[in-house]
């Protein structure tokens, strides 16, 4: 099974999100912001990352830019998941090292076909 | 909302006499929201109401509206995936060697709703500059509703549609940010073309399509409608061209013009069409 760690400020936005991936049979970690997310990821490296960008304490954004710096190659995948809907943030989550982008509001397929297209489902 | 059966019953009717799809019970179930729209931007009541005022005949352009609202538009870029995989990998080169004289290939996505699968075809070939450099291209999409091929040609798609079956770097080269959402690129819409057309009509100009997609259309018509329909299709398709049904569709026991392409499977070709047929340019 693979692992997903879900970043969101939002418990709702996490118990979404949870509910899809479970149904596309992902174990799910929840985190509520860039730090705790960091620190997940110190302790057990998820195959892919759900990510907001708008958090308190440590933005997706500041979470990704060190994510990338720690060495681990292109892993875990990182699919940016955020209301920023635009060109610029979604060019600038793509230099950053995003490997995809959702924008909310979505569903389950296209949830799931951006897994797929990163490789994880 | 209650809905009383002759309403249904004269739905359907208006339905299957405008376009030859059934009303199938999920379409039943989600009539309401289908025409919650209609109802309320001229303030009717209920549906029984708007079937009295459809009954009346004193407003044809509300029928063809209601027709459209129950039509499943259902869609999204590269649906399925596996299907344009076997394009990609099998009936295009294919093709490329069979054209090799002409340099010319004719794609017809039929009932192709607003579009996004006529715009993933164009993507795939756009995403091959160099093998298709000199090619003349020719893909058409074609739907039964004028709605939704009005927005077909725009290109203009919601937030929620444009990101369904799109990966990010696709989505960022082939659409830009528009005042309503996202637009497809003039690049990209200028090799696309839409017609209304209905699949129980004679074939769309002009004819002879090298490849013919029809997903998950035919399942919402009836025997006798679905075998004309397929004859439509088989007239449509060039003497070696190939058919792509939805998953889970089949010619098997609907047609004796069409059979499974054993050797690329997915895809269906004229019955009978032989080896030597298949290699004429």
């Amino acid at each position: 099974m693979k692992t997903c760690l879900i970043v969101d400020d939002s418990k709702v936005i996490r118990k979404v999100a949870r509910h899809i991936l479970e149904t596309l049979d992902f174990t799910v970690e929840e985190a509520g912001d860039g730090r705790e997310a960091l620190e997940r990821c110190e302790d057990k490296m998820p195959d892919v990352v759900l990510l907001d960008w708008n958090m308190p304490v440590m933005s997706g954004m500041e979470f990704l830019k060190l994510l990338r710096q720690r060495g681990h190659g292109d892993q875990p995948k990182v699919v940016f998941c955020t209301t920023e809907n635009d060109m610029a943030h979604i060019r600038a989550a793509l230099e950053a090292g995003a490997d995809e982008y959702v924008m909310k509001p979505f569903d389950r397929e296209t949830l799931h076909i951006k897994l797929q297209l990163v490789g994880v489902a | 909302m209650e809905i009383s059966d002759s309403s249904c019953r004269i739905l359907a009717g208006l339905l299957e006499a405008r376009t030859g799809q059934q009303l199938t019970m999920s379409r039943r179930w989600r009539l309401e929201t289908a025409l919650s729209g209609i109802l309320r931007e001229r303030a009717i009541s209920s549906i029984d109401e708007l079937i009295t005022i459809l009954v009346m005949g004193r407003e044809p352009s509300l029928a063809t509206r209601v027709v459209e609202a129950l039509l499943n538009n259902e869609t999204y870029f590269f649906r399925d995936r596996l299907p344009f995989d076997l394009l990609t990998q099998q009936a295009l080169p294919a093709l490329a060697q069979r054209r090799a004289k002409t340099r010319r290939i004719r794609v017809w996505s039929a009932g192709c709703s607003t579009g996004q699968e006529a715009y993933s075809l164009a993507m795939l070939f756009a995403e091959q500059p160099q093998k298709w450099a000199g090619w003349t291209i020719d893909i058409l999409g074609t739907d039964v509703s004028a709605s939704v091929i009005d927005r077909a040609r725009a290109g203009a798609y919601t937030q929620f549609e444009v990101q369904r079956g799109l990966g990010i770097q696709q989505m960022i080269k082939w659409f830009e940010e528009s005042a309503e959402g996202w637009r497809a690129v003039e690049a990209l819409r200028r090799t696309v073309r839409f017609q209304v057309h209905n699949l129980l009509e004679p074939p769309p100009h002009p004819g002879e399509f090298d490849i013919v997609l029809c997903r998950n259309v035919l399942l919402y018509l009836n025997e006798t409608t679905r075998a004309k329909a397929f004859d439509r299709l088989a007239a449509a398709l060039a003497p070696d061209g190939w058919l792509m049904l939805g998953a889970g569709e089949t010619v098997i026991g609907q047609t004796n013009r069409l059979e499974a392409d054993r050797e690329k499977r997915g895809l269906y070709r004229h019955a009978g069409a032989t080896g030597d047929l298949l290699k004429t340019a």
